[in-house]
């Protein structure tokens, strides 16, 4: 079995203004929508109190949402969570009441209202330890970027370091757009999945590059448009069934993960997705406009057994 | 130029037997078990208590299924949860006569059923972190700021002290917040107090300011090295406290570990009684220090021949020997600074150190005046329930605020009452700021949602790549199922901790896993297009494809390290699965599976194909179909 057959070099680069607009466009959108609308932050960021409570036959949201209501909380979300069965219950912290009377006098008050409510899980964040996370993911996510920057940088050549991050950041704002729009809720486990994207997705883009140095090593002739055009389709087929693979585990996690895994696979399928478009029309295309060259890929070959301090080394008459 | 030599084959033998070996404890699964070990510091756990418990065992007419003596604990395993509950019932009659003082914490627990060849080696299941069992998680945050507070506070009254025996006339000493401020009146005795806390007090650093008048002020401040020592025995004594309360809940394997430099984290796996942690982790254990009734009617009830007078009341001491002691309180454990197990200057005989702060040493002064040759006790109220620690006689009039307790009294014991007077009180206060707390019915479903993800991802990801790539996708298959067996089996080694976001990792590391193999068998194709023959196809596919699999997987890891680095909770629970699952991939889908290629293909001396399944050539060509091994 064969999936991708191409006679011929698709010529990608013909339309990188066409797709990079395409790719600029969603990239402003998504910054738009992260700065209108917000990350709807989950509670371990944001501080507060979280409450998992099953019940033996389908919650009556609305009803649990006026008891929890009642208490004197002014901004509480009760949702059902993975099954009508379960409700999510979040709760603000309140001034001058511990995290520990907070969840018992809710659980009691919900207790009260039905006697088969069971607390299945219980979470409680003070606000101090948010915001060092948010810190810390910033941190994560410098080093993240700062780290494959220098490696691309060594093993290939700044350009492709700098192609190679913007296009994986890229996604990364495309993914945080994509959880500010839908109002999505921004885990720990998201962020995870977002540095695992970034690092993953910069594979693609190393696969590519890797691709193209060979290409300027073998094809002496071939402009630098042709060697790219000619780099992406000899990897496009490995390009799409890896991620194919990739995107089969995701896809199971997302159909068999439960709730608590559900965006965390959701943030890695976006990812995943954009992660294909970006490294091969955006990283690609970037790379051309900072100006690789055959000079920059292949090094003069030193040659070796010469003292490189003989001043007469490969003198030659 | 397939062959791979004897050493390299030896090496993936090892390496599977090895990673067999590590991950085979996981598939036997629990039994349940009861868990003894020691509820006081006082109470060592031995041959002699496994004895008993054997004892005990027999006569209640429970044959266990294994009894495990590891040191500090004494692991019962059980056949069915019936007899579990029954054996714990029999060893906590045999073990506790008095249910309100319990010497031991017998608890309920889960004990791999592997065999014991196995954990001889080692080898045991991997550890499952909260979410995936069901259990409390708490981090409590330690007030430093109140430990140095407290620990200014007294050395401000040490100052006062040891200025008046130097005869350093001082018009005033003032604490002003973390630093004492010393009024001096000239140079003179400002050098004279220099000298006297460069003599005696090696924890503080001083500055100097002059005022008008000829006067000065002196301001002494902890230095920071003494401050780090301050803050690390908080921390300590706190975790020393903790643990002393933990005990209570009976819970078998209780985390409580330092995070950082304040902070303290509490697992207990199992526990579903939050409110009551809650309680017991955040009780203030008080410690009164009152005086012994030495009436005629109090010495009568002490004996037991009379009822306890009016104004007192009775408590028992450690050796159950009743002590009346008066209703009014001398002290708290809030003047008490630190408690020191030590020797006497002048019998060296075992004795406890006492230090008292500046307000606490004034009353205690007065209070030793007052009562030389009566009995004073120091009692400790836990749970409601007082206990005398200790009841000496007081001796002579002790000022200054450091107390001595010593007669009667051997190494051991001054150690444990150190320790009791210490427990009593927390070092500095605490507060939970993060809680978490999972059901067990959670738990387990979390398990199987893990482990459903894996499996069902694995397999598709198993029957594409056999269509797809036919004999080399069989390699890649195996070669992932080997990644999976030696993830598991790195992970039980180091025992690190598998959350649900590990079991997530498990599957992602998985899906990019198989990126490597994918990379290798296109390159081969490729190869084979351009027209190389079979054998130097295979060698220059995985030639080419390892710089491009080495250089995506270091980008990949550089992630899985900051996500170590600076993530927590399920974030690194995530991060330590994803790396160990990037480094067994290297080995897997390269080494490991160029080794089965090369058993397979390898030896074939005229090679015509190998099945890749079907290699399209563009230049209208036939396609190469997919053949078996070649003559």
């Amino acid at each position: 079995m064969e999936f991708f057959k191409f006679r011929k070099d698709i010529p990608f680069m013909r339309h990188a203004l066409v797709l990079n607009v395409v790719s600029v466009v969603t990239f402003l959108l998504a910054l738009f929508f992260l700065f209108h609308k917000g990350l709807h932050l989950s509670v371990e960021f944001t501080g507060g109190t979280v409450m998992e409570v099953g019940y033996t036959q389908p919650a009556d949201v609305p009803k649990l949402r006026s008891v929890i209501a009642g208490l004197g909380y002014t901004d509480v979300q009760v949702q059902n969570f993975g099954t009508a069965q379960d409700v999510i219950i979040r709760l603000p912290t309140q001034k001058g009441v511990s995290s520990a009377q907070q969840s018992e006098i809710a659980f009691a008050a919900l207790k009260a209202s039905d006697a088969g409510a069971t607390l299945r899980r219980q979470e409680f964040v003070g606000p101090q330890v948010g915001e060092e996370l948010v810190t810390d993911g910033l941190k994560a996510l410098a080093m993240v970027v700062a780290g494959i920057m220098i490696y691309l940088a060594i093993r290939f050549e700044w350009k492709f370091a700098v192609a190679a991050i913007v296009a994986n950041l890229h996604d990364v704002v495309i993914i945080l757009g994509f959880f500010a729009f839908f109002q999505w809720e921004f885990s720990l486990a998201v962020l995870a999945a977002v540095l695992a994207v970034l690092g993953y997705s910069v594979n693609e883009s190393v696969v590519i590059f890797d691709r193209i140095r060979e290409n300027f090593r073998r094809y002496r002739k071939m402009d630098t448009v042709g060697i790219i055009d000619n780099a992406i389709t000899s990897t496009i087929s490995r390009t799409i069934i890896t991620h194919g693979s990739t995107q089969i585990m995701v896809l199971s996690m997302l159909l068999f993960g439960g709730p608590t895994l559900y965006y965390f696979a959701l943030a890695l399928t976006i990812g995943i997705c954009f992660g294909i478009y970006s490294s091969v029309f955006v990283g690609a295309a970037i790379a051309m406009w900072l100006g690789i060259k055959r000079e920059d890929m292949v090094k003069p070959v030193t040659q070796k057994g010469v003292d490189p301090n003989d001043p007469n080394a490969g003198a030659t008459v | 130029m397939n062959r791979y030599p004897v050493w390299k084959y030896a090496i993936i033998v090892i390496a599977l037997l090895v990673g067999f070996l590590y991950t085979l404890p996981n598939f036997f699964g629990e039994a349940p078990a009861v868990q003894v070990s020691s509820g006081k510091a006082t109470v060592k756990v031995d041959t002699g208590t496994q004895r008993r418990v054997e004892d005990a065992l027999k006569a209640a007419g429970i044959a266990p299924a294994g009894i495990l003596f590891d040191g500090n604990s004494i692991k019962i395993r059980l056949s069915t949860g019936d007899e579990q509950l029954r054996a714990k019932d029999a060893i906590q009659k045999a073990l506790i006569p008095d249910p309100a003082d319990p010497a031991y914490v017998v608890a309920l627990n889960l004990l791999s059923r592997s065999p014991s060849w196995l954990s001889a080696v080692g080898a045991a299941p991997m550890y499952l972190g909260l979410d995936l069992r069901g259990g409390v998680h708490f981090m409590l945050q330690v007030d430093m700021q109140a430990a140095l507070t407290r620990k200014v506070e007294s050395l401000s009254g040490d100052l006062r002290t040891a200025f008046r025996e130097k005869n350093v006339r001082h018009s005033g000493i003032s604490r002003n917040s973390q630093s004492i401020e010393v009024q001096l009146r000239d140079a003179q005795t400002l050098a004279a107090a220099k000298s006297v806390i460069a003599d005696q007090f090696a924890e503080l650093e001083t500055t100097e300011a002059p005022l008008a008048g000829g006067e000065f002020t002196l301001t002494a401040r902890i230095r920071a090295t003494a401050a780090r020592a301050i803050q690390e025995q908080a921390l300590k004594q706190n975790m020393v406290t903790l643990h002393n309360r933990i005990n209570e809940l009976g819970v078998a394997e209780p985390v409580i570990q330092q995070q950082g430099l304040d902070r303290i984290v509490v697992q207990l796996p199992g526990v579903q009684d939050t409110a009551k942690a809650k309680d017991i982790l955040g009780r203030t254990a008080t410690l009164e220090v009152r005086l012994v009734d030495e009436s005629t009617e109090g010495r009568a009830a002490e004996s037991g021949t009379g009822p306890v007078p009016f104004g007192s009341e009775r408590f028992l001491e450690r050796n159950s020997q009743p002590v009346i002691v008066k209703k009014q309180v001398i002290l708290t454990g809030e003047n008490l600074t630190d408690a020191q197990p030590g020797f006497d200057n002048q019998t060296q005989e075992a004795a406890v150190h006492l230090s008292l702060d500046a307000k606490g040493s004034r009353i205690f002064r007065d209070i030793t005046r007052e009562n030389i040759g009566k009995r004073m006790a120091i009692l400790l109220f836990e749970k409601g329930k007082g206990e005398v620690v200790t009841a000496p006689v007081i001796r002579s009039e002790i000022g200054g605020g450091r107390v001595q307790i010593s007669g009667r009294m051997s190494t051991t014991e001054a150690h444990d009452t150190a320790l009791l007077l210490r427990a009593g009180s927390l070092a500095a206060p605490m507060e939970i700021i993060e809680e978490r707390t999972i059901g067990p019915s959670l738990g387990v479903e979390n398990i199987t949602k893990g482990f459903h993800s894996v499996t069902w991802g694995f397999l598709v990801i198993v029957a594409f790549m056999c269509v797809y790539y036919m004999m080399f996708g069989i390699f890649s298959s195996v070669a992932l199922g080997v990644n999976l067996l030696l993830l598991v089996a790195v992970l039980s080694m180091l025992q690190a901790t598998l959350t649900l976001p590990g079991m997530a990792a498990m599957a992602l590391a998985l899906g990019m896993a198989i990126d490597s193999n994918v990379l290798i068998n296109e390159r081969v194709r490729e190869e084979l297009r351009g027209g190389a023959s079979p054998q130097a196809a295979i060698n220059a596919g995985y030639e080419r494809a390892w710089g491009t699999i080495l250089d995506s997987n270091v980008t990949t890891l550089i992630a899985g390290v900051a996500l170590l680095i600076f993530g927590s909770g399920p974030v690194r629970g995530f991060a330590v699965v994803h790396c160990i699952g990037i480094l067994t991939s290297m080995f897997s889908a390269v080494f490991f599976s160029r080794g089965l290629v090369n058993f397979w293909y390898g030896r074939v001396k005229k090679l015509k194909g190998v099945s890749i399944g079907t290699v399209w050539r563009p230049d209208g060509g036939k396609d190469v179909a997919p053949s078996t091994r070649g003559s």
